[in-house]
């Protein structure tokens, strides 16, 4: 029975509230059940003004735990470090909480734009989250820390031993930093993944050579991957923070006194105990916030050449060249995968409109199968899915998904434009001694090409568009590359519109093109 | 009748359970114009399509110019090659390839279907646009050709692979009486060639006037 009224919440959520947006309860018995936030407006309006104020706060549950979880046994409640914290804080506020499911690397956005009072959910405090928004007390200390395959433990002991290798990590964070400054100082390959499990299950598998990740995270994957070593040494330091809005630091100051509480009663030891991740660094670190000490942000990467504490200019000339390198990817990956889409598109199409029945039921079967399933499903199945059968480089595998993707639908193109030329001309062409295929690919083609054409064009600046789905194959491309220059800068501003800028330096000319090279093959009107 | 260049025999043809053909016997002789008339539904465009290879019938035989097509099997690739360049035809709505200039239209099968050079092909492809008075047109496209010019396009594409044996769908259909007399002129100008022309038309005038023999088609059978 409750069960079903669980159910009965989710799709009361799904249906009243905003597709992302959901929201636990904390109810006597502790269990928290997901409803949707208009579901629980409308709740809050009939309870007026006895209604507790809620603590809205913002996390990914696709994190996991230790952070924030769907619990396994119950999935409508969330479990996880984050998620007491934000209990403790909501408690000492005398507030309900209430769990905004937003994704990792858009929570600073949510949180600036005021969906969320409060984002919690491993972040990291970094000079850039200080300068433009309002972080708590370190609640966590972490250390960054090397994972490499059990074989290479004794020769990949550091970063310095990583010339010319692959090292993966999550992008937008403090390792992705570490990492691009090591590019370029001791001439490693940084490879940015949008989750910390597939970095692990690559490693072991051979597509990098090293992790490089925080100790709660590596030591967490460690229980579900063998075959990798966390080595000792400490790369850089850092610490979790909740964070708010600039304009929120009177809420700031309250949990920052609620934080100092907890880390004096043994409050935050007893949760962090509990989900295992507390060490000797803790104590020290509450130690120092308790007595006042400054804690700076992270400790072993200089972070004086931050593009958060340069000025705009400067930050903007610094990643321009990244960007342009991007750039280049997007445009390189977009051309390879449609020439590629249109080649198998013309096969596919060719099969439906004259192969025998088998090959029209299998080339349909193919379309609608592609067609009907999200083309970001198809990219992990091909590069993740695929891994233990086929080893794809990355761009490889973004190139073949995106062009298997946009095949299917050139082809339903080109057979719609094939279909449109008129029977009576591929009679008379029939008659006059051309054969099945000179009918094909001097009368009927030439003219489906040039109906064709425009929703080309449409579809060839969508893929430049679309491009931007690879990077969660770790190809760095425009999008994933502004993203991460705005999570380091804490603005969409300026890599926003860069980035815009480039799309439409790329778009507008290829629209141009085709709009001359339709002017030129369109026949002339009467 | 003596050098019978196109034959029918009891040809029948069906669509569904619809019966289209119930037996069209019909023999032309070189440098006849035949018009096949009747009302619609008759018979008289399948029949025409059937001779020219565009429609299996079920049975009976058609001979063109020595090519024999039996009814009842999907004609054989060597026979059809063969067929081709016994019979041309012109459709009712001329059916001109609309990405080519009409003088393209008329080289098109030359150069790609029997192997003439492009120059060659070009100036005979002149020749006979220049000899149906649509010279001036060989650079314009089909849609910015008239009725009349289009037709005679399609005419000119039809003869430039020179077949002994010519059809043609409703020719009168969209023409205006002073374009209907130029056609009619036309055609007797093919007749003084000896080519056969078979001509489907709904128009008594234009075939008394210039068809060498009426034959007429009901509910799919010669009457």
């Amino acid at each position: 029975m409750r069960r079903l009224s669980h159910v009965i919440a989710v799709i009361v959520a799904i249906l009243v509230g905003p597709a992302n947006a959901g929201h636990y309860v904390l109810k006597e018995d502790h269990a928290r059940s997901y409803v949707g936030s208009g579901f629980s407006r409308a709740l809050s309006t009939a309870a007026a003004t006895q209604a507790p104020q809620v603590l809205r706060w913002a996390g990914d549950p696709e994190g996991g735990a230790p952070f924030v979880e769907a619990n396994p046994a119950r999935p409508d409640q969330l479990v996880g470090f984050d998620v007491e914290i934000a209990d403790l804080l909501a408690a000492g506020l005398r507030r309900t909480p209430e769990f905004l499911n937003i994704r990792f690397d858009s929570i600073d956005q949510s949180v600036a734009r005021g969906d969320a009072d409060i984002g919690l959910s491993g972040i990291e405090d970094t000079p850039a989250r200080r300068a433009t928004m309002a972080v708590t007390l370190p609640y966590y200390e972490f250390r960054e820390v090397l994972s490499v395959r059990d074989g290479d433990a004794a020769r990949f002991g550091s970063l310095a031993d990583l010339r010319g290798k692959r090292v993966a990590t999550l992008a937008g964070t403090i390792a992705y930093e570490i990492l691009v400054r090591a590019e370029r100082d001791i001439g490693l390959r940084a490879v940015s993944y949008d989750d910390d499990v597939h970095p692990y299950s690559d490693l072991v598998i051979g597509r990098v050579d090293a992790v490089l990740l925080d100790n709660v995270l590596a030591e967490r994957r460690q229980r579900s991957v063998k075959g990798f070593t966390i080595q000792p040494q400490t790369i850089a330091v850092g610490h979790y923070v909740g964070l708010l809005s600039a304009a929120n630091i009177p809420l700031r100051d309250a949990m920052d006194n609620i934080l100092r509480t907890a880390m004096g009663d043994g409050t935050l030891e007893r949760i962090l105990r509990k989900w295992r991740v507390w060490n000797d660094d803790q104590p020290r670190l509450y130690q120092r916030l308790l007595a006042g000490e400054p804690v700076p942000p992270i400790t072993g990467l200089d972070t004086s050449v931050s593009v958060a504490t340069m000025s705009k200019w400067d930050a903007t000339r610094s990643y321009l060249p990244s960007l342009l390198q991007a750039s280049v990817v997007t445009i390189v990956l977009s051309c390879l995968s449609m020439g590629l889409a249109i080649a198998l598109g013309v096969l596919i199409a060719t099969g439906r409109v004259y192969g025998d029945r088998l090959t029209r039921m299998a080339l349909l079967g193919y379309v609608e199968l592609i067609r009907g399933t999200p083309i970001l499903l198809q990219l992990f199945v091909l590069y993740y899915g695929l891994a233990a059968a086929v080893r794809l480089p990355a761009f490889i595998a973004a190139l073949l998904g995106l062009a298997l993707n946009y095949a299917a639908y050139e082809s339903e193109i080109y057979r719609g434009a094939l279909e449109a030329i008129p029977v009576g001309q591929l009679e008379a062409a029939r008659t006059l001694g051309l054969s099945e295929r000179q009918v094909l690919t001097l009368v009927r083609a030439p003219q489906a090409f040039r109906l064709a054409l425009a929703p080309m064009t449409n579809d060839f600046v969508a893929m430049l568009k679309d491009s931007s789905l690879v990077s969660v194959l770790t190809v760095l491309e425009l999008t994933k590359q502004t993203q991460i220059f705005a999570t380091n800068l804490g603005s969409w501003v300026i890599p926003g519109t860069l980035c815009a800028g480039l799309y439409l330096a790329m778009s507008l000319p290829l629209a141009a093109a085709a709009r001359r090279l339709e002017r030129r093959w369109k026949t002339p009107a009467p | 009748m003596s050098d019978v260049v196109l034959r029918t025999e009891r040809v029948h043809l069906s669509r569904g359970r619809r019966p289209i053909l119930t037996g069209v016997t019909l023999d032309v002789a070189r440098g006849e114009l035949v018009a096949l008339m009747g009302p619609s539904g008759s018979g008289k465009t399948t029949i025409l399509r059937a001779i020219a290879g565009l429609e299996r019938f079920d049975t009976g035989t058609i001979v063109v110019d020595g090519v024999p097509l039996a009814g009842g099997a999907p004609i054989p690739p060597p026979t059809l090659r063969q067929l081709r360049r016994k019979v041309g035809m012109v459709f009712q709505f001329h059916c001109l390839f609309e990405h080519l200039s009409a003088l393209s239209n008329v080289c098109l099968a030359p150069v790609h279907a029997h192997g003439v050079a492009p120059a060659a092909a070009a100036t005979r492809g002149r020749e006979l646009l220049a000899a149906f008075g649509v010279e001036h047109r060989a650079d314009a496209y089909p849609r910015q050709l008239s009725g009349g010019e289009a037709q005679r396009v399609a005419i000119a594409r039809a003869l430039a692979v020179d077949p002994p044996v010519l059809l043609m769908d409703e020719p009168t259909a969209s023409l205006d009486p002073d374009r209907r007399e130029e056609l009619g002129e036309l055609l007797q100008g093919l007749l003084r060639q000896r080519r056969t022309l078979v001509v489907s038309t709904h128009d008594e005038e234009f075939a008394r006037a210039f068809a060498t023999r009426i034959v007429r088609l009901k509910d799919g059978v010669v009457v």
